[in-house]
């Protein structure tokens, strides 16, 4: 399976979703990334038990910090799929690629080049 | 434990938006274990206030800095040497640490990140709740080790009233009836008798908050 996704997609690996901190995400925001999201196992297939539904609530935790501090919470997602789900993989880097063209880049990025022209 | 819940982002914007230089200041003690101050806390509200003010077109120095405990000089003494390049100090310790701080930089704002709610334990992880007021003179021993200053929403001392149904207090049927568990314990203790049906006489309240700001002054540890 020779799968293609967004080459502007920055794969972080980690051994669960719920090694994710919401620390995690909010530096990604802070160095420039546009958009971050989780994609985790199943919910109920944890190898770890709950370690998806943890990451859920760190992502839901982010959404709202970021939306407080006006970066926007739908640049982070959470997606659920099991490890036979190649395809899903590519479906979703898609789904979330095309979702934060629509949205634009980092607002952080933009106050920056506006200060510096 | 001293128990502590953030306070929202937005009031703590609202705090710290008209300074410059801005250090924050966790606590590696009860706010740690309350999850609400401790460096994982700094490090979370440190990056999203950066964001903002970066958002905002504003450059901002915002440090982080967890110390042992804020609520002793030695550690308090750390920051000593840094605290002057800072315009102001975003304190995530309890009540107890901010006002310490603040004795201490006598020139320097210090602001507080949370709401320091009560002394309580740890029912599960995200779960807290009370189980003392401080009130200078405890009972536990005669109260089957329940608590009816902090758990009773009367602090009735010869329990329980008309209000406890089904072991639940007449406040909320989600709150125990301390005098319903304390009941229930004497009995598992075998102490009804000798712990229940004696009378407690009125308490020196003056031991509490009743007596003003209070002091222990231990002569045998002084230096």
């Amino acid at each position: 399976m020779r799968l293609q996704y967004p080459d502007t997609i920055r794969v972080v690996r980690v051994p669960c979703t719920g090694k994710v901190d919401i620390i995690h995400i909010l530096r990604s925001f802070e160095k420039g990334a546009d958009g971050v999201y989780v994609v985790g196992c199943m919910e109920g297939d944890c190898r770890f038990n709950n370690g998806n539904i943890r990451a859920k609530k760190r992502v839901a935790l982010a959404k709202k910090i970021l939306d407080t501090i006006g970066i926007g919470g739908e640049r982070v997602q959470m997606f659920n799929l099991s490890s036979a789900e190649g395809p899903k993989f590519a479906q979703y880097a898609v789904e979330m690629t095309d979702k934060i063209k629509e949205l634009g880049a980092n607002p952080i990025k933009k106050a920056f080049k506006k200060k510096a022209a | 434990m001293i128990v502590a819940e953030k306070k929202p982002m937005e009031e703590i914007i609202e705090e710290v938006k008209g300074y410059n230089k801005i250090l924050i200041a966790g606590c590696n003690e009860c706010v740690t274990v309350c999850e609400a101050g401790g460096k994982k806390e700094v490090q979370v509200l440190a990056s999203a206030l950066r964001m903002y003010f970066m958002n905002q077109g504003k450059e901002i120095k915002i440090d982080e800095v967890t110390l042992e405990r804020q609520c002793d000089h030695e550690y308090l003494e750390e920051i000593r040497n840094i605290i002057d390049q800072y315009d102001a100090v975003l304190s995530l310790a309890c009540g107890v640490g901010v006002q310490f701080m603040a004795e201490k930089y006598f020139t320097t704002p210090i602001l507080p990140g949370v709401n320091t709610c009560f002394l309580g334990a740890t029912e599960e992880r995200g779960f807290w709740t009370e189980r003392c007021q401080a009130c200078g003179q405890c009972i536990l021993a005669r109260t089957g080790g329940i608590c009816p200053v902090s758990r009773c929403a009367k602090r009735l001392l010869n329990g329980p009233c008309g209000g406890s149904t089904k072991g639940k207090c007449e406040i909320d049927s989600n709150v125990d009836c301390a005098w319903q568990l304390i009941i229930d314990r004497l009995k598992a203790l075998g102490r009804l008798e000798q712990d229940y049906e004696k009378l407690t006489p009125i308490k020196d309240w003056s031991t509490d908050r009743a007596g003003g700001p209070r002091k222990v002054v231990r002569e045998d540890v002084r230096i």
